[in-house]
Formats: C-alpha cells, structure tokens, sequence
C-alpha cells in the first residue's frame, strides 16, 4: 500500500526490516525523527533504544551493542557527527560493522538546524583521523532512504566495516509516497559467522580472507578489540609488517568490492554535449533542469552519485566520455567538484554552488547548461 | 495534470507544515505522486514557516515549488515575501484577519481565522479551514480523500471539530470558485 512517508521515518522503517535491534543516539534536528520512530517501534520487534548523553557516547554505545552481535545504529546531524569522529575511527580500525546516519544541516558549528546543506561531503570522508576506507551512500528521495539504509546495513555487515548514511535536510524531513510495508521482503544480509572452535578464533586473521568474521562477545570467544594497530588476535602490534598487512586488507577488502556497493543513476549520457553530476536533494533539481534542457534541444545527461565514497570514478569518467562540459551543483562551496576535476581531465567543470539554508533550483543549474552552450 | 504547486506560510504555530502533510495524505488516497516540504526556524511558535506540496500525475523531481499554483498567506510577513512566487494566473489567497496590506487587487481576501473561530470555536482550526478552501476553490483532491487525510492526521479527539473547521471551508470555496466562473463569463 502506498502510504505518505517521511524520509527520516523511512530511514528507521528500512533499518527494522534490515535487521537493526538497537539503536543510541542524542536527538538533534534534523534528524531526530529517526530516534522517534525507532523509540517507538524496536521495542516492539525485540529491540532497544537509549537516549544517551552525547553523541560519543552514541556511537560507543552502538559499537558495543555491534560486538555482542546485533544489528545497530545511530543518527545524528552536523554537531553530532563531529563529536562521532573518534568512534568512527574506532569502528573502521576494530572493524565493527555499524550504520551512522547524518542527516545534513547549514554548518559549520551549530549553524542552521532547520535549514539544508551538503557541507558534510568531505567530513564523512575524511572525519576521522588516519588512513582508513569507508562507505558513504547518500539518497535523494524518501524512497531511496529506505533503500540505502537497507544497503547501508547490508555493506556493513558483508564487508566489517562502518557505513555513513549522508542524508539532508531536505529528504530527511520531506514526505513522499512510499509502499510500506513493500510487497516484497528486502534482501538482507546477515553477519557471517566462523566455525572454528574458540580456542583456534583469531577474530582479525587473514586465513579468513579479507572479512574476518566478528563473533559476538558472549559466545564463549574470547578476544581483544583496540583502537590501537593490532595483529591477528586483536592484540596491539608495533610490528611493521604485521600493520602494512592490516592496512592492506582493510583498503582491500572495500577498494575490490567497488563494483558491488558504487549505485548511481545514469540517464541521456549517449552522445550527451553537457553532463550534470548531482547528489542527494540537489539530484532533484538537477534532473528537473535537465529534462527542460533537454526538452529544448540540448544535448545534456544526467549522473546521479548514490554512493559517494569511495568516489566512484569510472562511473563519473565514463558518463562523461561524450562530453565537453560537467556541472556539478552542489549546496557546499565545492566538495565533490574536487573529485569530478580529478577525474573527467581537460573537460570543463563548472561548479553550481549555493551556501545559504536554501535548494538549489532547477533555474540556477538550467543558467549553468545554458551559460556555457556551444 | 503535469505540477500543481501549493505553498502555504504564515507563522510556527498556525499548523501550516501539518495543513500540507495532510494535503500530501489526501494527494496519495486519491493515488496521485506527491511531495511536502517545509521551511522553519528552530522556534516552536512565531518565526516565519511554511509547507510545500507539489501534485502530479507524473514524476515529480523537483520536490519544491517553483512558481505557486496556489498560495496561501496567513501573515502579512508571509504575504509580502511570497507573492511574487505566485503563477500568473494562480490562486492568491489571503488571511484578512491577519493580512492587512495586499500588494495586489488579484489577491483572494477570505477572513480564514475569523470563519474557523465562527465554525468551531477555534482559531487553531483555521490551517484546516484553508485546506478546505484550496481544496473548494481548486478541487486538486478529492473532497472525500481531503477528509479521510484530516481524520488520519490531527491529533486524536479532534477529528470532528477540524472535519467541521474542513466543511466550513469546503463551502466558502465552492461559494468562492462559483462566484469567480461568473464573473469570467460577464
């Protein structure tokens, strides 16, 4: 049945139905509807929910909840998502699976709750310190969320590692019709878990391949989890060689998977003269320009990133193989334009930036495909 | 129909985001695409906001509205920022109780607050009154989806007074939109 449904509200349906049974966080617009709705529905599938103090304690809280072998989640927004930092740093060493969602808001500092931006692009990137990969989705419709929470948990589990659900302002407070609950069950993926007898478990050894199962505390497995390098036992290492072979497996493990968890949306790049890179809410008003662009002769086709990082670079390189200029319109002074540049070589990038609390409009990226025409 | 654009502002408080969630509900019941956004500041009450709603039959990528097939305007603030969004020959509606100064004699000078504290009681029911008004004056939904969204939406305990509110509307649109189709006809 199609039901009116808001985008925070179906981050939390999608999150339920992937399997999520716990979920702490501190409430902070705009995204405080997710921790409402979870309030009110995991308790009745079996699941808890902690208001905590902070927002590190959030991510703490979710990281433990993770280790004894549940599903779990946080959401948060700009604020919140600086203090969660050093708890993704954590998960992304330790290698615990766990969803963080960060529903965007005008930065920096408190900025404007209510209003929406994607300055964040960079930071869910780059938040933490330290050599780490990390997988960042990101929706442009009430639909997409429920999807790419589903994904969002799913990567998290295959693959051991943190995922970030960059959402804003706009697709998290807009409402749009959804079928919920959908007539067919998500795919879901579960934890993977080992065989071998507690005594032989190595919970970070490579024997197991490059996603080492994580079986939960409490189990009889007893094992060592640090935020320090560690070798296979989970033990800290100083050992140069047993570092630069962690390093190498956790970029691995994310970087030879590429092509199962990059998702975008490609449309009119045949021939097209002109190609709009987008993301998110802005996505929408790109695909509006486009289409009137189109329906007036020029030759313009549409990309839409839906994961963001790793940046997918082939999909943008080649979607632009046609053309001569990409638009990349963002509500940041410039994020992801910097991976575009880097990618599409000595075609003309031309930036659409907007920084103050409002969409960008399908009439200011229509000036961008006009201003450049020939 | 291609886009209906509908935005309805005023101040926090008025129950403006609520009027467009429940004019998106009734988008849905009558199986047509939708989408509703909103805009306010971090105050409960007071501050400038409003709710956008966008129907379609097709698609509907840009989820906010362009230029207004229908606005609302139930604060001289809300009045004075946002008419010049309105379509050329689209609907201007206004609250006379709370909008003095109308920039243009085009504009739909309706005493919204005054007929919903007339019908029910209330002035807070006045948001729902103006959902019946658009819905009377434009028929975007359905009259029986428009009710059937009030009742899912409002608070518990309050369905018949904001059906009532949703009524009084309804007629004084329907009085309004009659009225309009003769003097196009003079």
């Amino acid at each position: 049945m199609l039901k009116l449904v808001q985008g925070n509200e179906a981050v939390a349906y999608g999150a339920i139905l992937a399997g999520c049974r716990f979920y702490a966080g501190y409430p902070i617009t705009p995204s405080s509807e997710i921790a409402h709705v979870l309030a009110r529905e995991l308790p009745k599938v079996g699941g808890k929910f902690l208001q905590m103090e902070d927002e590190i304690a959030s991510l703490g809280a979710v990281l433990g909840a993770s280790v004894g072998g549940v599903k779990a989640m946080t959401a948060t927004s700009g604020p919140g998502f600086s203090l969660m930092q050093e708890h993704i740093g954590y998960a992304a060493m330790a290698e615990i699976p766990c969803v963080v969602v960060n529903v965007q808001r005008l930065g920096p500092s408190t900025g404007q709750p209510t209003s929406p931006a994607q300055g964040d692009v960079m930071q869910a990137r780059w938040g933490t310190h330290g050599d780490h990969p990390i997988i960042v989705l990101c929706p442009s419709s009430v639909k997409e969320a429920f999807d790419l929470t589903i994904k969002a948990f799913n990567f998290s589990e295959k693959y051991r590692t943190p995922v970030i659900l960059l959402m804003d302002e706009v697709v998290g407070h807009m409402r749009e019709p959804m079928e919920y609950p959908p007539s067919q069950p998500p795919e879901v993926v579960e934890r993977i878990h080992a065989s071998t007898p507690p005594e032989w478990y190595y919970p970070y050894d490579e024997e197991f391949g490059d996603v080492p199962p994580i079986i939960p505390f409490g189990m009889g497995y007893r094992y060592h989890i640090t935020g320090l390098h560690h070798d296979r036992s989970g033990f800290p290492t100083l050992r140069p060689d047993e570092i630069k072979s962690w390093v190498a497996r956790v970029f691995r493990k994310i970087e030879a998977n590429r092509a199962d968890f990059t998702l975008y949306q490609e449309e009119w790049t045949d021939r097209a003269k002109v190609l709009v890179v987008a993301y998110g809410a802005t996505a929408r008003a790109a695909r509006h320009a486009v289409k009137i662009a189109r329906a007036h002769r020029y030759k313009v086709g549409f990309l839409k990133l839906m994961t963001l990082w790793p940046f997918p670079e082939e999909v943008v390189e080649r979607a632009a193989r046609t053309a001569t200029r990409v638009i990349i319109p963002e509500m940041n002074m410039g994020q992801l334009a910097l991976e575009v540049e880097r990618v599409v070589g000595r075609r003309k990038v031309q930036r659409v930036n907007k920084v103050d609390g409002t969409m960008i409009t399908p009439g200011e990226i229509l000036n961008a495909i006009e201003g450049g025409r020939g | 129909m291609e886009r209906f654009e509908i935005k309805l502002a005023g101040e926090g408080g008025q129950g403006l985001v609520l009027a467009g969630i429940i004019l998106a509900e009734a988008a849905v019941r009558d199986r047509k695409n939708v989408a509703q956004t909103q805009s306010y500041g971090p105050e409960a009450r007071g501050g400038a906001s409003s709710s956008e709603v966008v129907i379609s039959d097709g698609e509907i990528d840009y989820p906010k509205v362009i230029q207004a097939d229908v606005l609302l305007a139930m604060s001289q603030e809300a009045c004075d920022k946002f008419y010049y969004e309105v379509k050329k020959d689209g609907l201007f509606i206004v609250d006379s109780v709370h909008v003095r100064r109308v920039p243009t004699s085009e504009a739909i000078q309706v005493p919204i607050t005054a007929l919903a504290e007339e019908a029910t009681g209330k002035r807070v029911t006045a948001s729902i009154l103006a959902l019946g008004l658009i819905v009377g004056l434009t028929g975007i939904v359905s009259e029986e989806a428009i009710k059937e969204a009030v009742r899912a939406r409002v608070p518990r305990g309050t369905e018949e007074v904001n059906i009532k509110a949703l009524e009084a509307g309804l007629a004084k649109g329907k009085e309004l939109a009659s009225l309009r189709k003769k003097g196009r006809e003079k």
